[in-house]
């Protein structure tokens, strides 16, 4: 069975327990839209130390061949935690309202 | 079939060798640390393959059995008390997940005071957390009962609560006949999981979020599987009682054929009541006795047709429900008669608790009283503290 949400199931149609057939179902919840701070990357200024990546709480930093890539906001939830830890000298995460 | 004498804990953990379970985790308390020391005996003596876990409380022994159970293994633990208490959370994670756990536990009072002795508070506070709850009167039964519940739990995906009276059955020497190991092991047969978090080709999601869009569904699932415990239960007994020549009914009737007033009680207490009603049976007087065995899921026809029968009955209660309405089985109890076509007068004895004795006095004293509510057609006192100073 696939948990797809499209058409909800009646008790009797679910498997038996907490038990979902399908792995990382997380990726479906798609939880950005909490965020009320959107840290903005510059791409020019970072030394792709990872150091955000490492920290980032939502797994929100995406990487290629060691290389920062960017924010992934449809998970970011804006807590800051990259800017802050981003190296001074470096200062490639700024953190901006959302607005819409 | 072998002969040995056995106290209630070794009669356990006996039981627990010849399960050889997969993971075994627990913490000590009294009165059930003897379980899994003698248990922990058979891991480091080789005679189980068993992983044995141990682990800082009851709260992560039960934690760590869920894991493993989850992981696919078949699973025990054995707790007491307060920590039974401290796997309350746990219980119904366990419960919910549908992971077939079985816990050997021994009946003991919930502090304050601290108290190490015997009453039913600690199972009957779990009682809504989804296990099936086992209460036994002796060592005998403690072990058949938990090769019993192991097989049932597995069959239902239900996890089982197997109780002994602390120190009355916990600790006292008993004459025990027990099965061979392979035949035990031929009985609860290999253990199939449903799933394991280990079979990396089928990865699944488990214990994931359930909110408002799911959870009623699932907790409605749960309860309905939950009320065919008894069906599997009653064919497992069977099936026990062909092996063993021990059947053990969820609801046993003693001597109860042509009687009008019966005692309704559980644990070592039915065993003490039976000698009464034994000698009382020589005297011409028409008692009986109904045991309570099964307590989750609750045999709601199999009371009602039990209880029917009689002019009265008196409830025992080894532990209360702080309702100012008597202890949890004869609130129960009464719920169940409330729409039955014929039901008797009800009255509720609380004893025992903090392991007050109870003896056959006492017991004397509370036929004598429901032959008189029988007599006289109606009740006086509808709850009695049997046993506690203060009290006429
Ligand atoms: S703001 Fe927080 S959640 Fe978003 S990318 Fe930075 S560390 Fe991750
Ligand atoms: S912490 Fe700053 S410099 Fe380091 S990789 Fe992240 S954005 Fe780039």
């Amino acid at each position: 069975m696939s948990m797809k949400f499209d058409k909800p199931m009646t008790w009797q149609e679910l498997p038996a327990g907490c038990l979902i057939d399908e792995r990382a179902t997380s990726l479906h919840f798609k939880t950005g839209d909490w965020r009320s701070m959107r840290p903005l990357w510059d791409a020019e200024k970072c030394i792709h130390c990872l150091f955000c990546w490492i920290t980032c709480p939502d797994t929100a930093i995406t990487v290629q061949d060691g290389k920062m890539t960017g924010i992934d906001y449809d998970y970011c939830k804006g807590c800051g935690i990259c800017a802050v830890i981003c190296p001074p000298k470096a200062s490639a995460i700024d953190m901006v309202r959302e607005e819409k | 079939m072998k002969t040995i004498a056995k106290t209630g804990n070794e009669a356990m953990a006996y039981a627990m060798k010849q399960i050889n379970p997969d993971v075994v985790a627990a913490y000590p308390i009294t009165p059930a640390t003897e379980i899994v020391q003698i248990f922990s005996n058979y891991v480091a003596d080789g005679e189980v393959d068993t992983e044995f876990v141990a682990v800082e409380s009851e709260h992560s022994a039960l934690s760590a059995c869920v894991g493993a159970s989850i992981a696919g293994g078949r699973v025990m633990t054995s707790t007491s008390s307060q920590g039974l208490a401290l796997m309350h959370e746990i219980l119904y994670i366990a419960a919910g997940n549908r992971l077939p756990i079985v816990i050997a536990l021994v009946n003991r009072s919930l502090s304050a005071p601290i108290n190490i002795h015997c009453d039913h508070s600690d199972t009957m506070g779990s009682r809504e957390a989804g296990w099936m709850q086992l209460y036994c009167a002796n060592s005998q039964e403690a072990y058949d009962s938990l090769i019993i519940a192991l097989k049932v739990a597995e069959q239902t995906a239900v996890p089982a609560i197997v109780s002994t009276d602390a120190f009355i059955i916990s600790h006292a020497m008993e004459r025990l006949e027990v099965l061979e190991d392979e035949e035990v092991q031929r009985f609860i047969g290999e253990y199939k999981p449903r799933f394991s978090a280990l079979d990396l080709e089928n990865p699944k999601t488990f214990g994931p979020l359930d909110l408002q869009d799911y959870f009623f569904e699932h907790k409605r699932a749960q309860i309905d599987d939950f009320s065919k415990v008894l069906g599997t239960y009653n064919k497992v007994a069977q099936e026990y009682a062909e092996l063993s020549g021990r059947y053990y009914p969820a609801l046993e009737e003693y001597k109860t054929d042509d009687a009008d007033v019966a005692i309704f009680t559980a644990g070592s207490t039915a065993d003490t009541a039976k000698e009464v009603v034994d000698g009382l049976r020589e005297q011409g007087r028409k008692v009986g006795l109904v045991r309570m065995r099964m307590w989750r899921p609750l045999p709601v026809e199999e009371i009602k047709a039990a209880l029917g029968k009689f002019k009265a009955v008196a409830v025992m209660d080894r532990s209360d429900t702080m309702a100012d309405f008597g202890g949890p089985v004869f609130l129960e109890t009464r719920g169940i008669l409330y729409d039955a076509k014929k039901k008797p007068l009800l009255t509720d004895y609380v004893y025992g608790l903090g392991g007050r004795n109870i003896d056959i006095s006492d017991i004397l004293r509370v036929y004598d009283e429901i032959e008189q509510v029988a007599k006289q057609g109606k009740i006086d006192k509808l709850i009695t503290y049997l046993g506690v100073r203060g009290e006429e």
